[in-house]
């Protein structure tokens, strides 16, 4: 190629980008685990989005457009934060969504403040990520709503000695802690604690410690996806739940779209969660009869997919309200305010932690037709993160 | 009769100046410098990029020099790399984020690894060897995931403070200074590199990996050799990590994993092996294939490298040097 062809290249590409921007595209990065251990739990999200987006683009005021630039993080803390420095300096988004992963979303915080590029989390659930960058919001949940009420409820249960079992990443540790702090707080006591590594695929060593110190109630978590399949196979396997060990967990051990996996084994199983597909309320039966248009059966819709569903809305209101122009803090001030009819029930952001408020549900799985199920038996309505109200800011 | 001894004679003669001369730079090594500083005017956003290949190109030519040079296969490569990148990491965690000092901390530390892991694992050769190296680096692996309250195990090691290079220039977020530390970083542990292979110790270390029995036979040290060789490709490797970790200002377990040995080993193979340029060619190629393909196809990115490394091992024997030098009909430099 000349010069004369390089430089014509260069000026032509330049003025397509003026040409873009004038047409008020607002450009959003994506970042996503689409391998790597999570990968699942990534897709789910990825459903949840692109569902979002193909009902809800034709509303988009007249001229703005939404691009989505996707990027895959590898649910590697490392690569998550070099896309993320990527998306911001390279590609110039106005906004970044997604992150499955809480060690991916912990060190992607920290950009964000120094960017003013705000963070809109959509599953990673560990406590403090919110409190490392005033730019970040999360629209999923903290492991302290859903692990601190299954703690107590073990007691009530009637559970006195206690055990968990968790992944040993940021999660794992936050969900370990808020059980402890609930099952204790409630008058039980723990008889140990075990960590396994997040993308183990052997568990039956870790489950084999819960058998030997023979407790009432055995917390486990694991991310959702087929490390909750794994994990109850190596609980039949060995024989815990006979030996009269009673399992419970947060939503990630009976995620809905593992539930036809799990089968009949995964019944009786006490856990707190944000959502489940036999949730009895207008929004959730709208939401699914659009998934189920869409996917046909092929796929079942989680609290992740839901998660993502309700960010995209959030976005796609404020890119309404501003016309797609808003700067770092307008948009961060605009979440401060969202309140939404969610397929999980009401929710809203908490404008002094850009966590998010909602209903959390306590559910005892069953078989019901042939098919294993989440029942709602209890509702704590519109609960804020716990453990930001017994951890005040410094 | 005398015309064919004259050539020969000639043939000869051409050889020794050939190799007397062997050491002095050539117009073309200037080449890679020249493209590192023109791609820093031509892709100003592709700098934290940038960056990371000019890391990862001193990483692969360390191990160029154990692997290529000395003969060493080595699967484990990572660990020297992780210790690096740890090292450097932790000190600006922990209250010193002075860059320089806490990159060569870092080199030392790997280095102090290489020497002690060294002289262990190259008494044996084959595919013991490389079952060990692969240990050594499983090893660190494990500790650097134990370790949670120094490392902060799978979650990575968060809150890393960098101050300016020289308390002057702050590592910005389009990484300019970054590029630029890493540049002047690789040329240094370059210029390093050259030197040592070009010396008569680099020469002995060809040696042992063509005939280690002839270089036992006419009394070189080869145990000392080699393990000196694996002590400076470590510290080297040590070097990379630190810059890694200082210009992202993070370090995951994923420094010390099989999968960055593995590719590393690839991105050597594509190159070329035992060109002290191999490194050069390879890393950018691997990377920046490996940035377009996930910026295409974000959710099968995976398929198409690995679609393009079958294509490489089938195509192109040799690594892209090997092709080169077929190309223009040149024989293979031992």
């Amino acid at each position: 190629m000349t010069l004369k062809g390089v430089l014509f290249g260069l000026v032509s590409v330049a003025a397509a980008g003026i040409s873009q921007a004038s047409a008020q595209t607002v450009k959003i990065g994506w970042i996503n685990s689409y391998s790597g251990f999570l990968a699942q739990a990534g897709d789910q999200m990825e459903k949840g989005l692109n569902l979002y987006i193909k009902l809800h683009t034709k509303d988009l005021p007249p001229g703005v457009k939404v691009e989505f630039v996707r990027r895959d993080d590898t649910a590697a803390p490392e690569v998550g934060k070099r896309v993320a420095q990527e998306l911001i300096t390279r590609e110039r988004v106005q906004l970044l969504m997604g992150i499955v992963a809480s060690p991916v979303a912990a060190a992607v915080a920290p950009l964000t403040a120094e960017a003013k590029v705000p963070l809109v989390i959509t599953n990673a659930g560990g406590v403090a990520i919110t409190r490392i960058s005033p730019y970040v919001v999360r629209f999923s949940f903290t492991q302290w709503h859903t692990a601190l009420p299954i703690g107590a409820w073990s007691v009530k249960q009637g559970w006195k000695r206690g055990f968990s079992a968790v992944a040993d990443f940021i999660p794992g540790h936050d969900a370990e802690g808020a059980f402890v702090k609930g099952f204790t707080d409630a008058g039980g006591q723990m008889l140990g604690t075990v960590r396994f590594p997040p993308a183990t695929a052997d568990y039956a060593p870790f489950v084999q410690r819960i058998k030997d110190a023979k407790p009432d109630v055995a917390f486990v978590w694991v991310p959702a996806g087929p490390a909750a399949t794994a994990i109850l196979k190596a609980i039949k396997d060995l024989g815990v739940r006979e030996a009269g060990i009673n399992v419970v967990s947060t939503h990630d051990l009976l995620p809905d779209e593992e539930l036809p996996n799990i089968g009949a084994f995964g019944a009786g199983i006490l856990t707190a969660g944000n959502y489940s597909t036999m949730g009895v309320r207008p929004a959730n039966q709208a939401f699914l009869k659009a998934w189920d248009e869409e996917y046909k059966g092929k796929a079942i819709p989680n609290f992740t997919s839901v998660a993502a569903w309700d960010a995209a809305s959030a976005v796609f209101d404020l890119i309404k309200k501003t016309n797609g122009k808003f700067t770092g803090d307008e948009a961060m001030k605009y979440f401060a305010t969202v309140k939404l009819d969610s397929p999980r029930g009401p929710i809203a952001i908490d404008p002094a932690t850009r966590d998010i408020i909602q209903d959390i549900y306590i559910r005892r799985s069953e078989m019901k037709d042939g098919k294993l199920i989440n029942t709602d038996i209890d509702t704590m309505k519109a609960v804020k993160d716990p453990w930001k109200e017994l951890n005040p800011p410094k | 009769m005398m015309q064919e001894h004259s050539t020969e004679r000639l043939v000869r003669a051409a050889h020794i100046a050939e190799f007397s001369a062997r050491h002095r730079l050539r117009w073309l090594e200037a080449l890679p410098w020249v493209a590192a500083i023109a791609a820093y005017f031509v892709f100003p956003n592709y700098l934290a990029l940038g960056a990371q290949i000019l890391a990862t190109i001193l990483f692969v030519l360390s191990l160029d020099l154990v692997l290529g040079y000395a003969g060493i296969v080595t699967l484990g490569h990572a660990a020297f790399f992780g210790v690096g990148a740890y090292t450097a990491g932790m000190l600006a965690a922990n209250g010193w984020g002075e860059p320089v000092s806490g990159l060569l901390v870092g080199g030392v530390a790997a280095a102090a690894v290489g020497l002690v892991s060294g002289a262990i694992v190259l008494r044996t050769s084959g595919l013991t060897l490389l079952m060990q190296t692969l240990v050594v680096a499983a090893m660190l692996y494990e500790l650097a995931n134990k370790a949670h309250r120094f490392t902060g195990g799978a979650d990575g090691l968060q809150g890393m403070e960098m101050w300016p290079i020289f308390g002057t220039f702050r590592f910005d977020m389009f990484g300019n200074t970054a590029y630029f530390y890493c540049l002047v970083v690789l040329f240094l542990c370059w210029a390093a590199a050259r030197n040592v292979v070009h010396s008569s110790f680099g020469r002995s270390l060809t040696g042992i990996r063509e005939n280690v029995g002839r270089m036992h036979a006419i009394g070189a040290p080869v145990a000392r050799r080699k393990l000196l060789i694996y002590t400076f490709s470590a510290a080297l490797a040590g070097i990379a990590g630190g810059l890694i970790a200082q210009t992202t200002q993070f370090v995951g377990l994923g420094v010390l994993n099989l999968e960055r040995s593995g590719m590393a080993l690839i991105m050597l193979i594509i190159g070329g092996v035992g060109q002290l340029y191999g490194a050069f060619i390879g890393v950018p190629l691997y990377m920046i294939a490996q940035d377009r393909f996930a910026e295409v196809d974000p959710a099968y990115w995976y398929f198409w490298i690995g679609l393009s490394l079958v294509f490489i091992v089938v195509f192109l024997r040799g690594g892209v040097f090997g092709v080169v030098e077929r190309l223009f009909g040149r024989g293979k430099s031992p």
